[in-house]
């Protein structure tokens, strides 16, 4: 049985306790209705987003100035959380915003933001597939550009007049809504470092048959 | 000794340019080739689109400046010459800035080009107020050449290159670009705001210091093996 055969279990074990809570128990939004469950997985994911980006560019920073191997497995692991939950987070988004909205994209201040911090992820990934050897630096300093983005996405909604919620939203929620939403976003805090533990372990082993190759050539 | 070294390097480059004049010859050829397919595209009987005039300014500003960074970094690449200018004593912000300031001149010479062939082209006012369309330019241009100067200098050792290079600087400058577009279709609008066109301009400025500060910064671990 794998490691982290028990870790994966629990959090599959809480996401399934989730839905019936989603469900069942939040109440319904008065204007929105069903639509509005959208949000406690769209937030928590964009969450997730933001957080990946702030660790691939902390860990880039780290692996830039010390050079530190483990910190960039880290960073590329990071990075594919920020192209999975930035996808859920734009796939989800626009689901809520033609009930909500009328239309599927509006090109509004955090969308377009939280759309391009996606497409430098995506970026990053394909710099580390096809940019050959050397390509590590490189894409260290892309991530630390796409960490320049978050507080922009952050805080683009309280400064621009945009028609997303604002960030003021979340500490005023009854708790009918809030208990549901802080369970959703402790599961997906805990997906996040499930899959970004074994992305790295992964990385590890990877790194560790490389170093094995290079010893059997010496 | 900063000056003094950002001057060496932009005198350099400015010598080899002046002698064969290709990548401003290039440049300048592709960024009129682009405007024209614009126009071939989207001029119809006469008339041209409304408010097309400052995307498809910033458009062909963005496309070949990404060409003329490609072109620039590699003829430092073809004889090593970019590992010379690394060994050097020099500070390495002194090189990046010496090269940056050679790009911005390179786009404001193509952007003299340019803003006449737009504003003929898609019957735009865009000399009403030349000082706000000055000032649009050079904060644009300075926002996309930052991140592209560092990006483009990267990317000489990596493989790929020349399609790397648009895949990555793209996303992280479309800011720049949407801001430029924005601060040019204000100044060109029929009622001309000038506090929309601060708004985009102080954004402007806000991006070039963001840039110039993260790629002042990060150039010296980029550029060591």
């Amino acid at each position: 049985m794998p490691k982290s055969f028990i870790p994966a279990a629990l959090v599959c074990g809480l996401m399934f306790a989730m839905a019936p809570i989603l469900i069942a128990n939040a109440p319904y939004e008065s204007t929105m209705g069903l639509v509005q469950k959208i949000f406690y997985v769209h937030l928590p994911s964009a969450w997730m987003f933001l957080l990946g980006a702030i660790i691939g560019g902390i860990a880039s920073v780290r692996y830039l100035f010390r050079g530190d191997p483990r910190q960039d497995r880290l960073a590329w692991a990071a990075a594919e959380l920020v192209v999975l939950f930035g996808a859920i987070t734009l796939v989800t988004g626009p689901l809520w915003a033609r009930k909500a909205w009328g239309v599927w994209w509006q090109w509004d201040v955090r969308l377009t933001a939280s759309l391009m911090g996606w497409m430098v992820a995506v970026a990053y990934m394909l710099l580390r597939k096809f940019g050959g050897p050397g390509s590590d630096k490189l894409a260290a300093g892309l991530a630390l550009f796409g960490m320049a983005n978050v507080p922009f996405v952050y805080i683009s909604v309280n400064y621009w007049r945009t028609i997303h919620p604002t960030t003021n939203v979340v500490p005023t929620l009854p708790t009918s809504f809030g208990v549901p939403l802080w369970f959703s976003a402790a599961t997906f805090l805990l997906l996040f470092m499930l899959l970004l533990r074994m992305r790295i372990r992964l990385e590890e082993q990877r790194a560790r048959v490389d170093a094995l190759y290079l010893s059997m050539d010496a | 000794m900063f000056a003094h070294i950002v001057w060496l390097v932009l005198r350099k480059d400015f010598t080899i340019e002046v002698r064969s004049l290709e990548i401003a010859y290039t440049t300048l050829f592709f960024a009129i080739s682009c405007v024209l397919v614009f126009a071939f595209a989207l001029v119809q009987e006469g008339r041209a689109p409304e408010g097309g005039a400052a995307g498809i300014l910033w458009i062909a500003i963005a496309f070949s400046g990404t060409l003329a960074l490609g072109r620039t970094f590699e003829r430092e690449r073809q004889a090593e010459t970019l590992r010379a200018l690394l060994l050097a004593p020099a500070a390495r912000p002194a090189v990046y800035v010496g090269k940056l300031l050679g790009i911005v001149v390179l786009l404001l010479a193509a952007e003299l080009v340019l803003v006449p062939l737009v504003a003929l082209l898609f019957q735009a006012a865009l000399f009403a107020h030349p000082i706000w369309l000055a000032l649009i330019l050079l904060t644009g241009t300075i926002g996309f050449a930052a991140v592209g100067t560092l990006f483009a200098a990267m990317l000489v050792r990596a493989r790929s290159r020349d399609v790397l290079l648009p895949v990555l600087l793209y996303p992280i400058t479309v800011p720049v670009i949407i801001a430029g577009v924005r601060a040019t279709g204000a100044l060109v609008a029929p009622e001309f705001d000038a506090g929309v066109l601060r708004v985009w301009l102080a954004l402007l400025v806000c991006f070039d210091v963001v840039f110039l500060t993260l790629a002042l910064w990060t150039f010296e671990p980029l550029m060591t093996d």
